[in-house]
């Protein structure tokens, strides 16, 4: 499994999808989020590996 | 996906520009976008004093890296709000700002609406009748306020901020909603100055949130990543998740909605414009401009709230 967070929400979804897969089955517009793994961004093709934890970092702010 | 300039494996794909770029290229791409509004809409020359408004979040700092690194004469603004609910986010904006102009070596000037006024937003809100029900219109009376004042004060040519695509698009949005003409009529990249006004530009007004949320990221800008409390649930965020979700199916939509809002007022959609300016008064207190022959909204609420300090500045 891969494990996505974001903010305090963590999700789980099967390895071997891409990221933008990913994001659509946990309903999360990739619009509002940017994509880390240890630090570095990705994009959405990139092919999730079995045990890797996304960050995803939220785009919109207020205040 | 590999970058279009160097066919390296891209960081960021723009699918509104149908462009990836690497960490490299995309460092480059967003100031020279940037570059490009300055110039585009006549914002400020390398000749003037400029004084970013620095809130500690990504936009902002985004902005005032930029700008340094393009060469511009930049000061930086950070207004204390005293907002704390329990997550310090006044202390840790602050920190971070401090943080940033420190490692760049630039100037920071901190005011502090307690120190200023004798009490934070939350104390003035919780005063105010304005405030009960929504505090981010009072603090973002006082904010525009005093930025305004700093600005004149401290003898900058133009204030920046660091709104962006998202923010804007947000803005327009919800004017268009209520067709408030007035707003409409001020909303752009840039407003320009009048006799007690300075000039405010928003030259982040064509980049992306996302956009900027990846040059924070690659640049490694440390910045806060909690939303204002106050801010949880506000309008402006639905309209931002609104518009995301028109984006996520039409890539571009949000650009084209801004654009062609700015191309339909400069041929004429809206002619109204001398009319409100000469409409314009200055505040026989602070001396900013209001449109009622009286004292301003801040001086007005300011003085319900803490006559005594107020009065005696």
């Amino acid at each position: 499994m891969v494990k996505l967070i974001l903010r305090n929400k963590e999700y789980e979804v099967r390895s071997g999808m891409t990221l933008l897969d990913a994001l659509k089955k946990t309903n999360i517009l990739p619009e509002g989020v940017v994509a880390t793994r240890n630090g570095e961004l990705i994009e959405e093709d990139e092919i999730l590996k079995e045990g890797e934890i996304i960050k995803l970092v939220a785009a919109i702010s207020g205040g | 996906m590999k970058c279009r300039i160097c066919g390296e494996k891209a960081s960021v794909n723009m699918r509104e520009h149908k462009l990836a770029l690497c960490k490299e290229h995309y460092l480059e791409w967003v100031p020279a976008q940037t570059e490009r509004s300055i110039k585009k809409y006549g914002l400020f020359t390398h000749n003037e004093k400029i004084l970013v408004a620095v809130s500690g979040g990504k936009d902002s700092l985004s902005l005032w890296d930029i700008l340094q690194c393009l060469g511009y004469q930049v000061e930086g603004l950070y207004i204390c709000l005293g907002i704390d609910e329990g997550i310090s986010y006044s202390g840790e904006s602050q920190r971070l700002a401090e943080k940033f102009a420190a490692e760049h070596n630039l100037k920071l000037h901190v005011v502090n609406i307690q120190t200023e006024y004798g009490a934070t937003i939350p104390r003035i809100t919780q005063e105010t009748h304005r405030g009960r029900i929504k505090p981010c219109s009072v603090c973002g009376l006082i904010k525009r306020h005093v930025m305004n004042q700093i600005t004149r004060d401290l003898g900058f040519d133009v204030l920046a901020t660091g709104h962006n695509l998202d923010d804007e698009a947000a803005v327009l949005f919800g004017n268009t909603l209520t067709w408030a003409g007035e707003y409409l009529l001020r909303q752009g990249p840039i407003l320009p100055g009048n006799p007690g006004l300075a000039r405010k530009v928003k030259p982040l007004c064509r980049l992306y949130e996302r956009e900027m949320l990846a040059y924070a990221l690659l640049r490694g800008i440390e910045y806060i990543y909690e939303e204002c409390p106050y801010s949880i649930g506000s309008t402006s965020i639905y309209y931002k998740e609104l518009l995301n979700r028109l984006e996520n199916d039409r890539p571009g939509a949000k650009l084209t909605y801004y654009l062609s809002f700015l191309e339909a007022r400069k041929t004429g959609l809206f002619t109204e414009r001398e009319k409100i300016q000469a409409e314009l008064h200055l505040c026989p207190q602070c001396g900013q401009p209001t449109s009622a022959p009286e004292l301003c909204s801040f001086c007005r609420m300011m003085e319900r709230i803490i006559p005594m300090s107020f009065s005696n500045r």
